[in-house]
């Protein structure tokens, strides 16, 4: 029996019991499309966390103050980068391009009859340049404002659409923030959400002296809350770190402990730390869905293998009737295998039309990039048939071992 | 001159275990069956005519003496040869008919040549119509099984036992499971086929049917008590005159 005839009787067999087949298949349908759904929505999420953090500069660092410890007193968090090492790290440095300090308060933002409850970020110039920001219209604050506190603004689109709801140009006016009136001088392009759902429009820059001398919220006048920084390249990043950490542990006068480490009370954060990070956090989770999904597929498999040996019973005479009229052991064999394959193939491809479909929908709501895995799809289709085979051994086996006098009289 | 012998038995034994005593199913049995011939085989149940059915069939094999089925000694045949020599040589007709549900006429009839790779696809179907037309149901070929009646369903199994163009055709109590009338249309229909020159070796322990067939072998706990040819009565003329007293009786 050649390979299109056994096809045929398979096809034919299978036919004859449409609804079970389809029940048969509905286990490796749903772990089939399950694999294929976790896999792309797996790689979609992460490529978009990727391209995220990228466009938030991937030659960024952050130096974030840490719990410091002077003398064995405990001077609590928070306390430790000043405007001194501020200074030296723009002196110093050779990797690092751009440098600003950040403090943020927030602040009641008012501008006639609207208000919208904002944070103000105090940072200089080259913040833009850092965070990938750009203008929409108007200018930056420059040096020369940072020197004098003056009191100026750049805002986000989204302050913009909260505070002038009737059109007027933003350019010019003075918002109140909290009880100190600023003038807005620049409005940034918008950028959307980060990878976090964080809106990045809704935002107001201002010098950072203005925010550490004229707001009294803010804790303290000396002390940044962060500084951000970036590297003159993605690969020179590494290098800026250290250099970084080197000047601020000579500022800090930090040695190295008993236990012959740093007592180091900042932390420095490149984006690829942060980026590989949010990728392997990204993997375990796709690795734990697929292999959710991977389960359902095995249950499907048995629930193949199940209805294999029902249906070998329940066949009992027609397998008589077949080596009867001289079908061979293995034609029976060959018969039930192919059977058991063509449903879990036949599942597999459903089920990855299923998954994709589904991939496509839920990256079109949630507004992903759609990135389909075809490792994954290959692989489902390999399983699939491995399945068949597996599944469909013994059931197979069964049938071809069948006497088939006793066969013929069975009822 | 006379035909070629198709069947050749000699000594024949089957030997079965059952628990620990030795059963002697057959035991002893010789006779042969030429070209043409239309044998009935009779005896009780347990007189051993399904086991020399089944030997004959090729699904079973002797323990001892010699089976020689058109030319071919099948006792050094293994499992796949007897499965081919199955598939060539001999066509199956059973009592309760055996045929693949929800499958058409057509493609029961084609199941055989199916485990024939040197027929084509296009011959498969023209043999199995060609075999349909034989027993007068080709406006029949694209039904079910259960949209035929049990003499229907007969006749596509008789067709599918002559699409392998076989030596011999076995039938096991063909008409057991059909009323006296169709019983009669079948043997009617095995006489017609008979007369084309098929040899048929028909099982059977109705002593009517087997006077429609032109020799008996009878057998008794497993040894040949009688094998003697017999004069063949008409199944068309038994039909006929059964219609006629059945109407007779209807009055």
């Amino acid at each position: 029996m050649d390979v299109i005839n056994l096809t045929k009787i398979s096809l034919t067999a299978l036919a004859r019991n449409k609804g079970r087949s389809f029940l048969t298949m509905l286990g490796i349908i749903i772990g089939i499309a399950s694999v294929i759904l976790m896999v792309s929505l797996g790689k979609s999420s992460t490529d978009g966390v990727k391209s995220e953090l990228s466009s938030m500069g991937s030659n960024m660092i952050m130096i974030m103050p840490t719990r410091s410890m002077r003398g064995g007193v405990d001077m609590g968090s928070g306390q430790s980068l000043t405007k001194h090492d501020l200074q030296s790290l723009k002196k110093n440095t050779k990797y690092v391009e751009y440098i600003s300090p950040s403090v943020s308060t927030a602040a009641q933002l008012v501008f006639g009859s609207n208000n919208h409850s904002g944070s103000l970020q105090g940072v200089s110039a080259d913040y833009l340049d850092i965070r990938k920001y750009t203008l929409k219209s108007g200018i930056m604050f420059t040096d020369e404002h940072t020197k004098t506190n003056a009191k100026v603004c750049v805002i986000g689109q989204t302050v913009v659409d909260k505070l002038f709801t009737n059109g007027e140009d933003p350019i010019g006016q003075t918002i109140r923030c909290g009880r100190v009136p600023m003038k807005v001088i620049g409005i940034l392009a918008s950028k959307g959400q980060n990878g976090m759902g964080q809106d990045q429009d809704d935002i107001v820059l201002a010098p950072y002296t203005t925010i550490m001398t004229r707001f009294s919220g803010n804790k303290s006048r000396n002390n940044f809350q962060m500084i951000f920084a970036s590297a003159t390249s993605e690969e020179e990043s590494e290098m800026a770190a250290t250099e970084i950490t080197y000047i601020l542990r000579s500022n800090h006068n930090i040695k190295l402990n008993a236990d012959g480490e740093y007592d180091d009370d900042f932390e420095i954060r490149t984006q690829e730390e942060l980026l590989s990070a949010m990728s392997n956090v990204m993997k375990m989770l796709t690795i734990l869905l697929t292999s959710i999904a991977a389960i359902s597929l095995i249950v499907g498999g048995i629930g193949i293998m199940n209805i294999m040996y029902v249906t070998v019973t329940e066949r009992t005479k027609e397998i008589g009737l077949r080596m009867a009229i001289g079908a061979k052991r293995r034609d029976v064999m060959l018969q039930f295998l192919s059977e058991s394959i063509i449903l879990s193939l036949l599942g597999g491809i459903i089920g990855i039309i299923i998954g994709t479909i589904l991939s496509v929908v839920i990256t079109t709501v949630l507004n992903w990039s759609l990135v389909i895995s075809q490792g994954a799809i290959g692989i489902s289709f390999l399983v699939c048939v491995a399945t068949g085979v597996f599944f469909g051994w013994y059931p197979a086996r069964k049938a071809a071992n069948m006497d088939p006098i006793t066969a013929l009289r069975y009822e | 001159m006379e035909n070629e012998i198709i069947i050749d038995i000699r000594d024949l034994h089957r030997n079965f275990k059952v628990g620990s005593e030795i059963v002697h199913a057959l035991n002893g049995v010789s006779f042969s069956i030429r070209e043409g011939e239309f044998v009935s085989i009779m005896g009780t149940s347990g007189s051993g005519k399904s086991t020399l059915l089944n030997i004959l069939g090729c699904l079973d094999t002797p323990s001892s003496g010699d089976y020689i089925l058109s030319g071919t000694s099948i006792n050094s045949l293994n499992k796949n040869q007897l499965s081919t020599l199955r598939n060539r040589k001999i066509g199956f007709v059973f009592q309760n008919y055996n045929l693949l549900a929800r499958t058409t006429a057509l493609d029961n009839v084609q199941l055989p040549l199916m485990y024939n790779s040197t027929v084509s696809a296009k011959e498969r179907k023209e043999r199995a119509i060609a075999a349909l037309e034989a027993v007068k149901l080709s406006d029949r070929m694209d039904h079910m099984p259960n949209q035929l009646s049990g003499g229907q369903q007969q006749r596509v199994a008789i067709a599918r036992a002559l699409v392998n163009d076989p030596v011999i055709i076995l039938a096991d109590e063909a008409t057991g499971n059909l009323d006296t009338r169709t019983s009669y249309e079948i043997m009617t229909l095995f006489q017609e086929l008979h007369s084309k020159g098929k040899t048929i070796a028909f099982v059977t322990h109705e002593p009517d049917i087997a006077t429609f067939t032109t020799r008996t072998i009878k057998l008794r706990d497993g040894q040949i008590v009688l094998d003697e040819n017999i004069e063949q009565q008409s199944a068309a003329i038994a039909l006929s005159e059964y219609e006629k007293n059945m109407k007779h009786t209807d009055l």
